[in-house]
Order: structure tokens, then C-alpha cells, then sequence
């Protein structure tokens, strides 16, 4: 089933002198449960697609639906609600909650869904636990390693229980033993709760477990793979 | 957890938060402690004026305060101070005669006012007799005592025991004069009080003036609390029948205006102090707002709506700026307390401001509504610091925002 239909996208920046193409007319569908990763060259339009397809970004034209609703056609309000509800982000730098504890950044964003308190803290800790820093739970994030940021950024992508997770370089900032760690939990995660997991990336570590790699060059798709893992 | 994160934010840069917190705190105890000596200097003249001059409550003939004639008497007023003494809360009532007259030393002469008073009922009403700085209150002279206040017998270059001609007209218009001797001189600090009223017997001056026995030109009168004050005066307006019954307030209106105008002028003070403060919260906010710019945009790509990041910002200013207050009211208010006990000196200027009539040593006093009312201040001047750089926070884009380095 698909959960992502992505049909011409096109983004064009306009700068005072020359219009930029970052995306360039991509057409592409997501299934449910994907590990995919989108690959290319930095300034191909990764990061930008990507955000697009979060509903950070908005395309000059194009349509993306997600479980069959164009995103881009709801009211900034409904937008943000959809995100929540829909869409789990990881960061390349973490970006956790500085001055809220490993626990408090994964039950925050339950908070803003208006879970229970008892649900939230039950899911909080579940999480924290299947992401191996269960320990962790009262540290910020100062007192955290990057990769055991990264973990509880992953365990809050995952907190409110979204369609599929965006993770933009989720491993730039990562030694290799780290990396691999994080994607072992990354590919877990995916098999565990069946979510997709869709990377913009540059690193060949992450491609080697993907099981999908799109290739984007200057905007537009030039290849589309799919490997049995 | 909104609430949570506001306040851990502000302790994110301890520095910068204590810096305002503490300019927060100096302002309002500034503001809360010119407020407590202001009320209280007023306060204390009100009292002063009350003691040493008005009384709660004054009778007078109607017309009497405006022509001050000397016909325009009391008729009966022995008998109407006797029963007004009876009336539950009144703890004295004098009969006066009041007449404006000449009074001449062997140097000067000058106008006065004199008031004929029977010292010991006037011992109740007022506290003149408290005032003697030297000779005595109606002693040591057995006729015709004066007692004069210490500005007055400067100008007249005379001291306790001087003899003085008291000139004025009776009731035929005859003008006649009397020799009186100084037995007291009394200070109110206020000086011009001090150089224009003279006390002597009732009896001497209704000889001189040829009045009847009974009358007076007013009765004043004491009370145990001010909060009484209402009840009293209904009460001695029965009594009193047609005459003009007056309180305090009535009779020195400019004293009723002083208060009020204390309070307008308090809180003019106190939005100033926050207004310049105001300056400084914006500009921390608006740090602190650019400072996070990617994790605002973070915040909004997960899911923060704009109104929870607004009421975020706004929280973390009114904190910020409550903080402040609080220890600022705290420390004002205890500095208050204290100083409502032991007074402030201000015995190094005091001629000045007896000169106005206030005290050299003043007692502050706080109102706690006043308290109330800087806190909403506060709260106010923290939701409208947050605005400007809560509405910047708004106008982040989340994919720009997260692209910064």
C-alpha cells in the first residue's frame, strides 16, 4: 500500500539574479514499512525534497499525499497538527530540547498530541528502553553522547506513533561505531513497528542497509533501486 | 510541561537572566520604598494636621468659615459640646472662639488668629499642649496667659514670660486691646501655622469681645479611630441641627487631594520604572529568541503550533520579569515594614520640609493593595516585553530555521 504519492514536484528558488531549480518535477511512491534511502551529491535537492515531503517546505508546484491527503493543500494550522500526528523528524544534529531530560524530549511531543499523562509515560519509557538508554531517562542532553542523542531523537520520532520518519544525515555527526549502531536500531525500529524510514544521505554505511536508494541529481531522480536485505 | 520549559530557558543563560532579574528587583523595590515613604510622609501630615490643627470634626454656625464674623456664633454650644462628648467613639470635644486680631510685641506687630480654648477640653482634641518647647501650656502666668507658636514669637522678638497687646474689635465694633503674657510657645513645625495661631483662655477672650457665656465659633472634636469617623459625624449632625458639621476632609480639602494625588503620582512613578525596564526585558527576549531560532524551527517542525510557541515566549518573559518583581516587592516590603517602625532621618534637610509642614523623621507606610496592583504591573510589562520578539519567533520558517548552522 502506498503511504507516500509524490506526483511533479518542483521547488525553484528564486534569488535576486537567477532562478534555482532544487527539485526539478520528482514523481515517486513510498510504501508502508520502507527503509529507503535518498542519495546524491550535496546541493541535489536531498534536504529540500525531503522537506517538502515533511511539510516543512513549500514546493513551487506538485503534489504530495500522504494516506491520500495533500499535505500542501491543508491551512498552516492543520499543517503543523499533521506533522505532529504523521510525520517523525531525526536531525542531523539532534536538535533534541536542550533544557528538557532524554525522557521529557521523547513524552514532549505526546504532550502537544495531548496523550495521557500515564500513557505518555509508559510509551516514554518503552521507547527509551527499545532504543537501549533506558538508563538514561533523567539525563539531558548535554550529559549525552551524539549517538545516544541521536537514539532519543529517534525514540521521539517514533513517540507519536507517526506514518513514516524523515531522517536528513541522521549519521553526519556520528563516529562509524555509533553509525552502526544507529542503524541497526534504525532497521529494528522498521521491522519492529513497521514504520518507514526515508534518509537523505551522502553515507555509504547507511545506503548499505537500505533497501531502497534513490539517486537525485540536479533536482531529478536518475535512478530507483531496490535491494532484498 | 509549557511552564517547565520557560522556566528551565531562563536559567539557560544564568548571567544575562540575573542581570535582568536583578534590574527587575531593583526597580520595584525602588518603586515599592518611594511609594511607602511617600504614603507615609503623607499620611503623617494628614495626622499631623488632624492633631495639631483640625480635629476629626468641626461645628461651626453656617457662614462662620466664610465671613468669619464674630456674631456668627454657636448659641448654646457649652451645653451641645457636653452632649457631644457623650457619643460613643468621641474621646474630646473643644469650644472655641475664634478671632482674627493684632498681636504686638514691644518691636512688631502682626495679624493672628486667635483661638479662646478651654485648655483642658482642648487637651483632648488637640496635642498642642505635646508641643510646648518652652514655658508651659496655660501655667506659671495667672492672668491673661497667650501660648504662641515659636515662629511667631521669633517674629515678634519675644520668649516665655514678654508681655504682648492683643487688639480686636467687640461685638459693638469698639476696638479694644488687652495685655497678655507669653506662658508657652509651642512648634507644630509647621511654620506658618506656627506664626499665625495664638491660644489664650475662652474666658479672657469672650471678656474681651463681650460674647455671650455659652457661645463658640466652633467646636472640634476627637475620635478614637478614623474608621469611626462616618458613624460620629451622622450622629453629631442630629445633635447639631441646622449647623454645619464638617470632617477632615471637608475642612482642608487640599489635605483629602494630597492623598490621592501621592497615589496618581505613585503609580506614574512606578510605570516609569517599568517602562525603562521594559526596554531591557525586550532586548533579552529578542536574544534569546534569535539565540534559538533552529530549535524554534525544530519546534514547530514537530509539531508546535504557533500559539504554543507564542505563550512559550510570552511565558518565559512574564517569568523572567515576575522573578524580578517578586524580589523586589519582597525586599521593598520588608525594608517597608522596617522602616514603618524605625524612621527615616531626614533631620539633615528638615527645615525645608518643615517649612511644607512634613516631618524630619518619616515612617514608611505600604499598602498592600499596592502590592497587588505593581504585580499585575509586572505581569503586564512582561506580556507586552514578549510581543515584539514572540511575533519574530512566528515568522521563522522551520526549513530555513533548521538549515542553520
Amino acid at each position: 500500500m502506498n503511504v507516500i504519492e509524490i506526483k511533479d514536484l518542483v521547488k525553484i528558488y528564486n534569488s535576486s539574479e537567477v532562478k534555482v531549480k532544487a527539485v526539478n518535477g520528482i514523481t515517486v511512491d513510498f510504501e508502508e514499512g520502507e527503509f529507503t534511502a535518498v542519495v546524491g551529491p550535496s546541493g541535489s535537492g536531498k534536504t529540500t525534497f525531503l522537506n517538502m515531503l515533511g511539510g516543512l517546505d513549500r514546493p513551487t508546484s506538485g503534489e504530495v499525499k500522504i494516506g491520500g491527503i495533500n499535505i500542501w493543500e491543508l491551512s498552516s494550522k492543520k499543517l503543523i497538527d499533521f506533522r505532529m500526528n504523521n510525520i517523525g523528524f531525526v536531525f542531523q544534529a539532534y536538535n533534541l530540547i536542550p533544557v528538557l531530560t532524554a525522557g521529557e524530549n521523547v513524552e514532549f511531543i505526546m504532550h502537544l498530541q495531548g496523550k495521557p499523562k500515564k500513557e505518555r509515560e509508559l510509551r516514554t519509557r518503552e521507547l527509551l528502553e527499545s532504543v537501549g538508554i533506558g538508563d538514561r531517562i533523567k539525563s539531558r542532553p548535554a550529559k549525552l553522547s551524539g549517538g545516544q542523542q541521536q537514539r532519543v531523537a529517534v525514540a521521539r520520532a517514533l513517540a507519536s506513533k507517526p506514518e513514516f520518519i524523515l531522517a536528513d544525515e541522521p549519521t553526519a555527526n556520528l563516529d562509524s561505531k555509533a553509525t552502526t549502531e544507529l542503524l541497526e536500531l534504525m532497521a529494528e525500529m522498521n521491522r519492529k513497528y513497521n514504520t518507514t524510514f526515508i534518509f537523505a544521505t551522502h553515507d555509504q554505511r547507511v545506503m548499505d542497509k537500505a533497501k531502497r536508494i534513490i539517486t537525485i541529481e540536479d533536482g531529478k531522480i536518475i535512478k530507483d533501486e531496490e535491494f532484498d536485505q | 510541561m509549557l511552564f517547565s520549559i520557560s522556566w528551565r530557558n531562563i536559567w539557560r543563560n544564568k548571567v544575562r537572566s540575573l542581570v535582568i532579574i536583578f534590574s527587575v528587583a531593583l526597580g520595584i523595590f525602588a518603586g515599592v520604598t518611594s511609594t511607602a515613604f511617600m504614603k507615609g510622609l503623607a499620611e503623617q501630615r494628614i495626622q499631623k494636621v488632624i492633631k495639631s490643627e483640625l480635629s476629626y470634626i468641626q461645628v461651626h454656625k453656617k457662614g462662620f468659615r466664610q465671613n468669619s464674623e464674630l456674631k456668627s456664633y454657636i448659641p448654646g454650644a457649652a451645653a451641645l459640646t457636653q452632649d457631644i462628648r457623650k457619643i460613643p467613639h468621641v474621646t474630646g470635644a473643644s469650644r472655641r472662639v475664634v478671632v482674627q486680631a493684632m498681636i504686638a510685641s514691644a518691636e512688631t506687630a502682626t495679624g493672628v488668629l486667635i483661638a479662646g480654648v478651654n485648655p483642658e477640653q482642648e487637651k483632648q482634641v488637640t496635642n498642642i499642649h505635646e508641643k510646648i518647647i518652652d514655658g508651659a501650656y496655660f501655667e506659671g502666668i495667672k492672668k491673661h496667659p497667650v501660648v504662641i507658636g515659636k515662629k511667631l514669637a521669633e517674629k515678634l522678638n519675644v520668649k516665655v514670660r514678654s508681655k504682648l497687646v492683643i487688639t480686636l474689635q467687640d461685638t459693638a465694633n469698639n476696638v479694644i486691646s488687652g495685655l497678655f503674657r507669653i506662658a508657652g510657645i509651642y512648634t507644630t513645625n509647621n511654620n506658618m501655622y506656627d506664626e499665625s495661631h495664638i491660644f489664650i483662655r475662652i474666658g479672657d477672650l469672650l471678656e474681651l469681645t463681650t460674647l455671650p457665656e455659652d457661645v463658640a465659633h466652633e467646636i472640634a472634636i476627637n475620635i478614637d479611630d478614623s474608621e469611626n469617623l462616618p458613624v460620629v459625624e451622622t450622629q453629631v449632625k442630629n445633635l447639631a441641627g441646622g449647623l454645619e458639621v464638617m470632617d477632615w476632609k471637608s475642612l482642608s480639602p487640599e489635605m483629602n487631594y494630597l492623598t490621592e494625588a501621592m497615589e496618581l503620582y505613585m503609580y506614574i512613578f512606578m510605570i516609569i520604572i517599568l517602562l525603562a525596564l521594559l526596554f531591557g526585558i525586550i532586548n533579552t527576549m529578542l536574544m534569546v529568541v534569535m539565540e534559538r531560532t533552529k530549535e524554534i524551527g525544530m519546534l514547530m517542525a514537530i509539531g508546535m503550533n504557533k500559539f504554543r510557541i507564542f505563550s512559550m515566549i510570552v511565558l518565559e518573559s512574564i517569568m523572567l520579569s515576575l522573578t524580578g518583581g517578586i524580589v523586589g516587592i519582597f525586599i521593598g516590603a520588608l525594608f517597608s515594614k522596617w522602616r514603618s517602625i524605625v524612621p527615616i532621618d531626614l533631620s539633615m534637610w528638615a527645615q525645608g520640609y518643615e517649612q511644607l509642614g512634613f516631618d524630619a523623621y518619616v515612617y514608611l507606610s505600604l499598602d498592600p493593595i499596592m502590592l497587588v496592583n505593581v504585580t499585575i504591573l509586572v505581569i503586564i510589562t512582561g506580556v507586552i516585553a514578549a510581543l515584539y520578539p514572540a511575533y519574530k519567533a512566528l515568522k521563522n520558517d522551520p526549513a530555513d530555521a533548521l538549515r542553520m548552522e
